[in-house]
């Protein structure tokens, strides 16, 4: 479904944010991305989508080569493509609904978005989602008015009104507290299950990334360093993740709420 | 999306955005209202189309004359009126700042007791609420045409400006510092050198830049009612459509205002 | 070296020299610039005029008071002209400098050179004037409620766009990368994730200048752009001072309105 092929970034002359990258992420497969500040995961789910344009690589998603496409298609790729943010990044002085509603921008014209004139089938689909996400009395709310927690899962709305084929997911949890953080991250593959999406999660949190993902990969200075399953990763791949520390601990806790690995 | 949900479930509500006014009457009023205004303000402007249009002639002679501006013929009255008002900018620039740290100073509630406050409110009250023009029309009956009203009339203007967004800086400072030295058993004066003023000179030198850059442009505009500077000039080269001169003086008046505000922000990023 | 040893002793001082040196060197150049300032000044000045001065202004005072109330029923109109001076000025300046703060904004320009031609546009607008803008416009246009107007928009386009493209610089630039992921296009994002970030100080400004600009209108028509400004010409010209006073009551009284009314639309949108 999404490949990525000899991907690399560069910033300035210097800063080498990715070596050539190159992974497979199969449809229905919930994928979660760790590694340290500044390993390169917040870089490679933006290559994906081009909020960052890569420096040289493929990507294809469903056979489509997207790194060479002109605006308007790439546009049409990004409909199809949702994104979850870690501040969220809903616009604060927009209703809940709006705010649903901005992920199927793209179906709409400039007029229709300005009037808010969305089909009735949009906004149709937006209730259930927000029903769906557990916020079907908040819809004429704004959204600085909300807890962190109700404004992720707006997001969330906001990413699966695009009806995307791929999630990104950008450290969903790092602002929400424990008990939080696992309801959002089990909403989020619920969903993705319902859905048979395509998930890569950029997360910090170890422990929760072994609970909720199919697969791990590992990244280090912009490079792959692990790609397993969540059991497969043992204290040994965690220090090649992340340098010397006692991880033995961060795999006792695992059923507990307990954040292992700090940002 | 499961089809049975849509199924099962009760219909959704319409949706559209909700509105900025909630009360229908009240939205739909203040729109009219609105409506009814602007078209009654259109319609009393009297545009007399005939002038207009022979405006539009004259409006090429006056970017013939930005292309080609006669720095040369008015030379002698240029000089001396960019010196006049550039000379008042600096004096009422310093005047006005003297006299706005004591009444900046009374206006501040954290200082001083409640009649000195209203007295310098009031003050800095009298001094914002009439445009510099109308001020220096006070001060030419006062002492005559001339810089000197201009002075008196920039450096009362500043008093609005500086004093107030000084007192409001002085209420905004932390209140530890000032406790600390009160505690010292330190006099008013001693509070205010030690604990006041180090704290706000850095936005206050910041402030006087910004007057100082007001009070030029100003200073180009009170001559129209006699009280120095370029203006009185520049009146008379629009009167006799002497576009060429008028341009000449425009751009040596957005040269000085570009240069001092290059200057101000240069010194303003260095002290902050 | 604020601390020194001399004869054996720490003696702290708060500069050292050549720093305190420096200082007095400013303040030196500082004193001789302001002496010559106010000698150009002085050399300028009628001094008898001056020296005149208390009893030219009891006399005054004399002259405007009482004021001739019968005159306010002449103000109606031109209060009218001012009140729109200002209003529709300010629209037109919200129109026209919008765009121009989009096209100037760092995060929104399409072009660095569209950008330092929006910056010329707001530098020219912003050294001029409303008074100057209005000498030109009434040369050009001839006295007029019109000239005004434009003067005010003129004179307001440097001040909104600028503080517009200020705004619109500061915006969070999360929802901006959210909602370009979903696929929008430019102007959708402009308006769904940049707009209601910036509206409320969008509003301020707006309300703000309209607040200055009502001022400006009340001394525009002294160059003959209409409004009480005409009137308050006309009266001293004539050395009307007694209707001269009406005048300035109304303005105050236009301005403490005008300014309860800013003060109050600012308060609601934070």
């Amino acid at each position: 479904m999404l490949r990525l092929e000899n991907v690399t970034k560069q910033y300035g002359s210097r800063l080498q944010a990715l070596h050539p990258i190159s992974l497979e992420v199969p449809a229905g497969q919930v994928l979660a991305l760790i590694g340290a500040s500044g390993a390169g995961k917040s870089t490679l789910i933006r290559c994906i989508n081009r909020l960052v344009e890569p420096t040289t690589g493929q990507i294809w998603l469903h056979q489509q080569e997207i790194t060479r496409l002109p605006p308007k298609a790439l546009r049409r790729v990004r409909r199809k493509i949702g994104m979850i943010f870690q501040e969220y990044a809903l616009i604060e002085r927009l209703t809940v609904m709006e705010n649903v509603l901005s992920g199927q921008l793209g179906s709409v014209n400039f007029w229709q978005s300005w009037l808010r004139r969305f089909p009735p089938a949009t906004i149709t689909a937006a209730f259930e989602l927000l029903e769906r996400v557990g916020l079907p009395e908040l819809v004429d709310r704004r959204a600085d008015t909300l807890s962190g927690g109700q404004r992720q899962r707006v997001g969330i709305a906001r990413a699966l009104l695009q009806n995307p084929n791929l999630l990104l997911v950008d450290e969903p949890t790092a602002s929400l507290d424990p008990k939080t953080a696992r309801q959002i991250m089990r909403l989020i593959t619920e969903l993705a299950e319902e859905r048979g999406l395509a998930v890569i999660i950029n997360i910090h949190d170890v422990p929760l990334a072994q609970m909720f993902a199919q697969r791990i990969v590992g990244l280090k200075a912009g490079q792959i360093v692990y790609d397993g399953t969540p059991q497969g990763l043992t204290p040994n791949e965690l220090t090649q993740i992340y340098g010397e520390e006692d991880w033995s601990h961060a795999r006792d806790s695992e059923s507990e709420t307990k954040v292992a690995v700090d940002a | 999306m499961k089809a049975n949900t849509s199924a099962s479930h009760p219909p959704y509500p319409r949706w559209s955005p909700p509105p900025l006014i909630a009360n229908p009457l009240l939205r739909w009023g203040a729109l009219l209202l609105g409506g009814l205004y602007l078209l009654a303000a259109f319609s009393t402007l009297e545009i007399n189309w005939e002038r207009v249009t022979a405006g539009i002639s004259r409006s090429l002679q006056v970017f013939v004359g930005f292309l080609q501006p006669d720095f040369a013929s008015r030379w002698w009255e240029i000089q001396n009126g960019v010196l006049e008002s550039l000379t008042m900018t600096v004096v009422a620039t310093v005047v006005g700042t003297a006299l706005s740290i004591p009444i900046g100073l009374g206006a501040a509630r954290t200082l001083v007791p409640l009649p000195v406050y209203l007295l310098c409110r009031g003050m800095i009250a009298l001094a914002r609420t009439f445009q510099e023009v109308i001020i220096a029309i006070f001060f030419v009956v006062l002492v005559g045409f001339g810089p000197l009203a201009g002075v008196l009339t920039l450096s009362f203007a500043s008093i609005g400006f500086l004093a107030k967004l000084l007192a409001e800086e002085i209420e905004a400072i932390q209140p530890v510092p000032l406790e600390a030295i009160r505690a010292t058993g330190a006099s008013w004066l001693q509070l205010v050198t030690y604990a006041v003023l180090p704290q706000v000179l850095p936005r206050l030198v910041g402030l006087i830049t910004y007057r100082f850059d007001i009070n030029l442009r100003e200073s180009a505009i009170v001559g129209v009612v006699g009280a120095g500077g370029i203006g009185a000039t520049l009146q008379t080269a629009f009167s006799r459509y002497d576009f060429d001169v008028a341009a000449a003086i425009l751009l040596i008046i957005i040269g000085l205002v570009w240069a001092t505000e290059v200057g101000a922000g240069a010194i303003r990023r260095r002290i902050q | 070296m604020p601390v020194s040893v001399v004869r054996g002793q720490k003696v702290w001082q708060r500069r050292d020299r050549a720093t305190a040196l420096k200082h007095w060197l400013g303040w030196i150049v500082g004193v001789c610039l302001l002496i010559g300032c106010g000698r150009i000044i002085a050399g300028a000045t009628n001094w008898s005029f001056v020296w005149d001065a208390p009893r030219q202004g009891s006399e005054f005072l004399g002259r405007l008071f009482p004021p001739q109330w019968s005159y306010m029923v002449e103000l109606g109109r031109p209060l009218w002209d001012t009140l729109n001076m200002a209003t529709l000025g300010t629209l037109i300046s919200i129109g026209i400098a919008l765009p121009i703060a989009v096209l100037t904004a760092r995060n929104t320009t399409p072009h660095p050179l569209l950008r330092s031609l929006g910056l010329l546009i707001i530098v020219v607008s912003r050294s001029i004037n409303s008074l100057i803008w209005a000498l030109l416009l009434v040369a050009i246009l001839g006295p007029g409620v019109l000239a005004g107007v434009l003067a005010i928009a003129l004179r307001s386009i440097g001040f909104v766009g600028k503080l517009f493209y200020e705004a619109i610089e500061e915006v969070n630039p999360a929802p901006i990368e959210a909602i370009t992921a979903t696929g929008a296009s430019p102007a959708q994002i402009l308006s769904y994730a940049i707009l209601p970030q910036v509206l409320p100080s969008l509003v301020g400004v707006s309300v703000f200048r309209w607040d200055i600009n009502l001022r400006e209108s009340t001394v525009i028509g002294l160059v003959g752009a209409g409004g009480l400004g005409l009137q308050l010409d006309a009266a001293v010209n004539a050395l009307q001072w007694s209707q001269a006073s009406v005048i300035f009551l109304v303005i105050l009284l236009l301005v403490l309105l005008s300014e309860a009314i800013s003060a109050r639309v600012r308060r609601a949108i934070t």
